[in-house]
């Protein structure tokens, strides 16, 4: 008799992605066991109010390694732009759900629209899939290396624009006031509710991505990635495959921005600048390529590295940032000499 | 001719052109690929044989003229309307999807091009059997979950052709599908494209192998520095003094 798990099995190795590498070597394994098992022990030792924090954290980031994986891993577009479609999602978020009640708390009035949380929510997605769109079509006549810059240059303008556009964002003051998610009376104030919407998100977006890999329109991106050309000459209309890929990537991210704004009930640019979506970069790298498991063992490694250097002796406090670069910068640099697909990958870059 | 040449062209350039800097490919080049058959194309290093089968497939834009497809004249060559002139090509360096095993590289090409359908589309059904298919007539069905990239170049020759016969076109363009073989595969090569003929398809290759061109070929093409040299059936085009004196050098 065929059992739910055997069809499910049967469709796993039918499908053209392999989401986590089929031939699971010792590395593999153990990056699993040791980071999983690093932040089991973590956790436990920090008590439940850390776990709340620190797994929200690892919610909304893992959200946006996952979609930058479809585009950066999936597709081979290496794109340094990510960080500008979080921030205009978490923007969005902002600008929509502050209300007039806020205004005395401002030295500058921005506009404000008092909408609840989960009206706010799909518009940050679709504000970034929007620009994405614009950004997308001009993204299109470049490749490889051009590619790369010029999605250097929307980071740059992106983060200049929250920080100089100051009518509608406020500037480097911010925005504060957040609304948390509610539902009439129902308001998902708590640490807790907040984790589980979170990871609710989480589970949404890695299902998205799972069933647009595991398409045939996922082996279409998987062959772009590996020659454009190539899948063009087999009548494969490239640039919209990209554009696609790329605005459904960019739409997860500006929802991971509206519930980090959300979260955090505050924004300033500084979230959004070009230093972390080269974090993100590389934590999509670390995880590996090509892989939804290995974006979020990236982000897992990304947060435990975060947190545990606070419990580094002898570090002082104001070097804790700092010091979790160089750790990172480190970890990629060695992970590029013995181990270029990632931890859990089975692409190269 | 062969039995299984067709009247008619399949493809046909009328002075097209093409310049890379200040060097002259494809200079106003016209000529006529008969329908069905097996049509080869050979020259000297630096003819223009693969600028041709690349401005042909879309590869390289036209810098002039135009080339005439299933009777349609295009200044413009898409690559991506390949399929539905039904035409297509292999590689002088081989191009596979390096990544991805050699079952995907043949399912790649099965699949759905319109992108709304393709995200919708999953899993292999008919596909798969006919992915089978190609990869069984390349040989290649034993390693079907092999990367790409870790198949024997002779392998990969193969499986680059057979991504091709998938396309189930009407016109084949292969840029060197016989180089750097041992002579087995050779063999294996020449069975396939006989078998293309057969069939009634029209195969256009290039190759730098005369054995093999006098063996196979109905309809030959000489290039010299972007020109057409000579052109028609083979025997005829190889014992012309001035094919002996550009080219053979004898």
């Amino acid at each position: 008799m065929t059992t739910g798990f055997s069809r499910l099995a049967a469709a796993a190795a039918r499908a053209p992605v392999v989401l986590v590498a089929s031939r699971r070597g010792n590395v593999e394994l153990w990056a699993n066991l040791v980071i999983l098992t690093w932040a089991g022990v973590f956790l436990l030792w920090q008590g439940p109010g850390f776990a709340l924090t620190v797994g929200t954290v690892f919610a909304i980031w893992a959200i946006l390694a996952v979609s930058l994986n479809l585009v950066v891993g999936f597709t081979g577009l290496l794109s340094i732009a990510h960080i500008g479609f979080f921030g205009i999602g978490a923007y969005a978020m902002a600008i929509l759900t502050s209300g007039t009640s806020y205004e005395e708390l401002r030295t500058d009035a921005i506009p404000t629209f008092g909408w609840p949380f989960f009206a706010a929510l799909p518009v940050s997605a679709v504000a970034a899939g929007l620009v994405a769109i614009a950004v997308g079509v001009v993204l299109n006549r470049f490749r490889d290396d051009i590619f790369v810059l010029v999605t250097f240059g929307f980071a740059i303008i992106s983060y200049s624009v929250f920080l100089n556009w100051a009518e509608l964002t406020r500037g480097a003051f911010g925005i504060h006031d957040i609304a948390r998610p509610a539902v009439g009376d129902l308001v998902l104030d708590s640490d807790a509710e907040f984790l589980a919407f979170a990871v609710l998100c989480l589970a949404l977006v890695s299902l998205v991505s799972w069933l647009v890999v595991s398409s045939s329109f996922g082996r279409v991106l998987l062959a772009i990635r590996e020659d454009e050309q190539a899948a063009e000459v087999f009548g494969y209309r490239v640039a919209r495959y990209k554009l696609v890929v790329w605005v459904i990537s960019a739409m997860m991210a500006g929802l991971a921005g509206g519930l980090f704004s959300s979260w955090a009930r505050f924004v300033d640019p500084y979230s959004f600048a070009l230093l972390e979506s080269i974090l993100l970069v590389s934590i999509v790298i670390i995880g590996g390529l090509a892989t939804i498991w290995g974006s979020l063992l990236g982000v897992m490694t990304f947060v435990l590295l975060e947190e545990g250097m606070r419990f580094v002796p002898f570090l002082p406090n104001e070097s804790i940032g700092q010091a979790r670069q160089a750790v990172l910068g480190v970890l990629l640099v060695l992970l590029m000499l013995f181990r270029p697909q990632g931890l859990v990958g089975r692409y190269r870059l | 001719m062969s039995a299984a040449a067709r009247p008619g062209s399949a493809v046909e350039t009328i002075a097209i052109s093409k310049s890379f800097g200040g060097v002259t490919a494809v200079r106003d080049l016209s000529l006529s690929i008969p329908r069905g058959g097996v049509t080869s194309i050979v020259g000297p290093n630096g003819s223009g044989k693969s600028t041709l089968i690349n401005l042909l497939s879309g590869t390289l834009s036209l810098d002039g003229g135009i080339v005439v497809i299933g009777g349609r004249g295009l200044t413009v060559v898409k690559a991506h309307d390949n399929p539905s002139r039904s035409i297509t090509r292999t590689f002088q360096e081989i191009r596979l999807f390096d990544q991805m095993s050699a079952l995907d590289n043949i399912l790649v090409v099965l699949t759905e091009r319109r992108v709304a359908r393709a995200l919708v589309e999953r899993g292999r059904g008919a596909r798969g059997e006919r992915a089978r298919e190609i990869l069984e007539r390349v040989g290649l069905w034993e390693k079907r979950r092999a990367l790409a990239m870790d198949l024997s170049y002779g392998q990969r020759k193969l499986l680059e052709i057979g991504r091709a016969l998938a396309m189930d076109v009407d016109t084949y363009l292969l840029d060197e599908p016989f180089a750097g073989l041992f002579p087995a595969m050779v063999e294996q090569v020449k069975a396939i494209l006989a078998r293309m003929r057969d069939e009634g398809r029209t195969v256009v290759f290039v190759s730098h192998n005369m054995d093999i061109v006098r063996e196979l070929t109905d309809h030959l093409i000489v290039l010299d520095s972007g020109e057409l040299l000579a052109h028609g059936d083979a025997d005829d085009v190889l014992g012309r003094p001035e094919v002996i004196g550009a080219y053979l050098g004898f």
